[in-house]
């Protein structure tokens, strides 16, 4: 539906080049967008996840139009929007006519306008040609806002609404059209917690009753994991780990994608031994069996990378009845509700642990602690 | 505590309770700043009512009957609404276009922009009306000279209400485009962008969402800009009175300058235009008001993707040339190259053999030019200091106090902005004229006009300065116990004082170049530069005056750079 190669898109680093030794224009330019490529099937939500200055919104406005890359291909259901193919003529559609649909972080609902006019409005400007009648706007710009449960508010004024509200304007809008991407940038980071976690469903049942293909762009993580069929984590201008949620989460293919995604604690060790898919790593603390697919010889420097969820903390012993239980001390813990999380003082380092609440031991304690070694990752040393 | 304390001095037991709490150096303080604001903003319009309705015999409307009972004053009025219409039009579309050009667009040289953005701080109007009249007069106007070929003598007339409007409008765009681009930024670009992803054209995103949206910064912009042209002194005085074109300003100054002068019925005039004044300000704050709603959630400010000109790119480039030469260039060039001349002359080889510096050295020796030189320094020093003192406790009154009546000493501050300069110098010649301290006839008279004027000003930089300084800042040093004097002068004041030394320049740099208020009250020997300027133009020195002139323009020039590296809101800032 999407396919998207090799995209390039450099920012003028004139203020860099004053502080930096880069002696022209050329070796001063930053990277915004580093050679990214990614294909997004039919219906999928397709979410690009990074901290800011990644380049996955430069990457998202180069797929709207608003965004001249400096070369790639970009195309939408088999029409070329953008492509500086060698030896081809260079395609650059204006956003204006791409025909896509997007949803602004602002929502840019128009303030001058109704909540009808602003739904309306992608309608009435539309070419000649494929003008629709006033009637028939009316039909659709109400069928939109019914389905968005605006429908009641159509002749108020755009900005007396809430903002969830907006927000559910600015999707009317986008979708009125009924483009073939819709293409959303951050557009639930202006909502509080409560109202930012309900709309995320309502979003989600959207797109799937739609079947709408989408590129979500956005810094949390929760709501990556929440929304999404797949996820691109972006980091400087690149495309560092591409997969399933799951696959992102249970297996971060390096430290900075399992630090983005969730917390994890990090051991660093050496492979000492090898058996099939079973890997034995010495740590400063102790040593850890775990399962792992890479294919890493003896000797090698790894990171163990353990979330906290995958330890378990108890006060009695069961060594030799399961393989990784380490002995330490709590040294302090924290009631979340929901969690409590004890961090565990080992020989050198600490540990965090997170588990059922009904599970509180007194700081001082000494406790045995227990991973699982389908539930340890190797992460290769960047 | 207080009462039955054995150590309080004889002094203070001799005072009531109520007396010694009150009688503290802060209510000192603030009761005389509050009392001059009031004095400044109130006094003048009080005797210029009283001067224009009451004479010896009580009440009369004589004055309105002779000023408006003149066969005349229908065309006046026609004319005043003409040209400050016109110029505000005029002013409008090419500040807008300019300003949209600026900040949404690849246009070239937008360096350009900033120099264009400073003209009317650094070109006195005076300066630019007379380079006018060397550029378009129909006799001696050197673009004449250069079209008389093809199209004949005489083809542009400055004095014309046409001309009247061409130069007003041209010196009044840069103040428009500042306005606009202020506008253009504080619009969120997603709001465009969202609706050129809809499908839009460029020129429908520009009818159906941009201009609406600046609708009110435009309307605001054509009323301030009306205000600004009818209270124009210099160009109707120096274009349209050769004519016989009269407007509001123009009219009283002939009054006034007629024998014997009629005060009441120029009075009569000065109220007509005030209130006319005042309805556009009005009209301005209620379009301010409303345009609130307009205020939206804003994201991250992405800048927005200059818009492509594409093959315009050239053709918008070369209008920012000719509106720059137009604008900057030809003024100055013509100031520049008149100042060199023995007399004034059209361009030729003889005349670019005669060019010396002599007008420059005959500065030295015209003991007016240094008399006037003087006078406008100490003045807008003087003034400068007084109003920036007067300001920073007004503004802490305003910001930070819960005096009653504070709003009052805000309404009064910024009272001075609608009147305009002539009005004020007539109402303060109707105050000191009866005054039996003799003021009137010196230079205290020029710098209480001074001061008036640019309060406004003045109170705008304090009242800024002092609304970025948090109030913790104030309070921790009540509570570590300084009084509040101390605090003041320990905290506030070196917190405020880059605000203040801003505000201090500007107002130095504006009472340079005036003259609407100084031409009805300077007297003999206490002229100011601009005063100067106006005489000379008078008795048709031109090649002096325009040496005067460059010496004006860098003098104003080297003021507004120190201002802007201060941080004043001077010209075009790029962020």
């Amino acid at each position: 539906m999407l396919r998207i190669n090799n995209l390039v898109k450099t920012f003028d680093g004139e203020r860099r080049r004053r502080h930096s030794h880069a002696a022209t224009p050329e070796e001063a330019r930053v990277f915004a967008v580093n050679d990214v490529s990614f294909n997004v099937e039919n219906g999928q939500l397709f979410t690009l996840l990074g901290p800011s200055g990644c380049g996955k919104t430069t990457t998202l406005r180069s797929i709207a139009g608003l965004e001249r890359p400096d070369s790639g291909t970009i195309e939408v259901g088999g029409r070329v929007l953008f492509s500086t193919n060698e030896g081809k003529k260079p395609v650059n559609v204006p956003a204006n006519e791409r025909g896509l649909g997007m949803v602004f972080q602002s929502y840019a609902i128009w303030p001058h306008m109704s909540v009808f006019d602003n739904v309306a409005f992608p309608l009435q400007v539309k070419k000649r040609g494929d003008r629709v009648s006033r009637k028939e706007i009316s039909e659709r710009v109400m069928r939109v806002l019914e389905t968005m449960e605006l429908a009641n508010f159509a002749d108020r004024q755009a900005t007396k609404l809430s903002g969830g509200q907006q927000q559910r304007l600015a999707l009317a809008r986008a979708l009125v059209i009924e483009p073939p991407l819709l293409l959303l940038d951050e557009p639930l980071s202006n909502l509080d917690a409560k109202l930012r976690e309900s709309l995320r469903y309502e979003l989600k049942r959207v797109q799937r009753e739609l079947g709408i293909t989408s590129v979500y762009v956005t810094h949390d993580q929760v709501e990556a994991l929440a929304l999404s069929n797949s996820i691109a984590v972006m980091r400087n201008g690149n495309v560092v780990q591409l997969g399933r949620p799951r696959e992102i989460y249970e297996n971060p293919n390096c430290r900075f994608v399992a630090e983005f995604i969730g917390t994890s604690n990090f051991l660093s060790g050496n492979v000492v031994s090898k058996d099939g898919d079973r890997y034995t790593v010495n740590t400063v603390d102790g040593q850890l069996v775990l399962d792992s697919a890479a294919t890493l010889p003896i000797g090698t420097d790894v990171i163990v990378s353990v979330r906290p969820e995958a330890v378990e903390v108890s006060t009695r012993s069961r060594a030799g009845e399961v393989p990784n239980e380490w002995k330490g001390t709590v040294l302090t813990r924290a009631y979340l509700g929901d969690s409590l999380d004890h961090v565990v003082g080992l020989g050198k380092h600490e540990l965090r642990t997170r588990g059922n609440p009904s599970t509180s031991i007194e700081p001082g304690t000494t406790v045995y602690l227990r991973m699982d070694p389908a539930k340890l990752v190797l992460v290769p040393v960047d | 505590m207080i009462t039955a304390s054995p150590t309080v001095p004889a002094r203070e037991r001799a005072m009531p309770g109520w007396l010694r709490r009150v009688a503290t150096p802060k209510t000192l303080i603030i009761v005389v700043v509050a009392g001059l604001i009031g004095y400044l903003a109130l006094v003048p319009l009080y005797y210029l009512i009283w001067g224009t309705f009451f004479d010896a015999n009580g009440f009369t409307m004589g004055g309105f009957a002779r000023a408006y009972g003149d066969p005349r004053v229908g065309g006046m009025i026609g004319n005043s609404l003409w040209f400050a219409i016109g110029a505000a039009v005029l002013s409008l579309a090419v500040g807008t276009a300019l300003a949209y050009l600026n900040v949404r667009t690849d246009v070239p040289f937008k360096g350009l922009f900033f120099a264009a953005s400073i003209i009317p701080l650094i070109i006195p109007g005076i300066l630019y009306t007379i380079s006018w009249i060397f550029l378009a007069s129909p006799d001696i106007g050197l673009l004449n000279k250069l079209i008389e070929p093809v199209l004949g003598p005489g083809f542009f007339d400055v004095f014309t209400v046409w001309g009247m409007v061409w130069v007003e409008g041209l010196h009044l765009s840069p103040i428009v485009f500042l306005l606009m681009v202020a506008a253009f930024r504080s619009m969120d670009p997603s709001l465009e962008e969202s609706a050129l992803m809809s499908g839009a054209s460029r020129w429908q995103v520009f009818r159906r969402i941009t201009v609406p949206l600046t609708r009110p910064a435009i309307v605001a912009a054509v009323l301030i800009m009306v205000v600004r042209s009818l209270e124009s002194f210099e160009v109707p005085a120096l274009l349209g009175l050769q004519n016989g074109i009269y407007v509001f300003t123009s009219r009283i100054y002939f009054v006034l300058r007629s024998y014997p002068p009629d005060l009441a019925a120029a009075g009569a005039l000065a109220v007509g235009l005030l209130v006319l004044a005042v309805i556009g300000v009005a009209i301005s704050n209620l379009v301010g008001r409303s345009s609130k709603n307009y205020q939206t959630v804003t994201g991250k400010g992405f800048r927005p993707r200059p818009m492509e000109l594409g093959k315009w790119r050239p053709v918008m480039g070369g209008a920012i040339v000719v509106y720059f030469f137009l604008t900057v260039v030809g003024p100055l060039l013509v100031l520049l190259y008149t100042s060199l001349l023995k007399f004034y002359q059209a361009p030729s080889t003889e005349a670019f053999a005669s060019m010396s510096l002599d007008n420059y050295s005959e500065l030295f020796h015209i003991s007016d030019a240094t008399t006037a030189l003087k006078n406008s320094l100490l003045l807008g020093v003087g003034s400068a200091t007084l109003v920036m003192a007067l300001m920073a406790v007004g503004a802490w009154m305003v910001v930070r106090s819960r005096i009653p009546g504070r709003q009052l000493v805000d309404y009064f501050s910024f009272t001075p902005l609608v009147v305009p300069g002539l009005v004020l110098g007539l109402a303060l010649s109707f105050v000191y004229l009866r005054s039996p301290v003799p003021i009137y006839g010196t230079i205290f008279i020029l710098l209480i006009a001074y001061c008036t004027r640019y309060m406004p000003y003045g109170m705008r930089y304090a009242v800024t300065s002092m609304h970025q300084i948090s109030s913790e800042l104030e309070e921790s040093a009540q509570v570590s116990g300084a009084s509040w004097w101390q605090t003041f002068r320990r905290v506030l004041l070196p917190l405020l004082s880059p605000g203040l030394l801003a505000g201090w320049i500007y107002i130095l740099v504006v009472s340079f170049r005036e003259l609407s208020s100084s031409i009805l009250l300077y007297s003999p020997g206490n002229e100011v530069l601009s005063i100067l300027i106006f005489e000379q133009y008078e008795n048709g020195q031109f090649t002096v005056l325009a040496a005067l002139g460059v010496v004006m323009v860098l003098t104003l020039a080297v003021l507004v750079v120190i201002a802007y590296k201060l941080g004043a809101k001077v010209g075009l800032r790029q962020d």
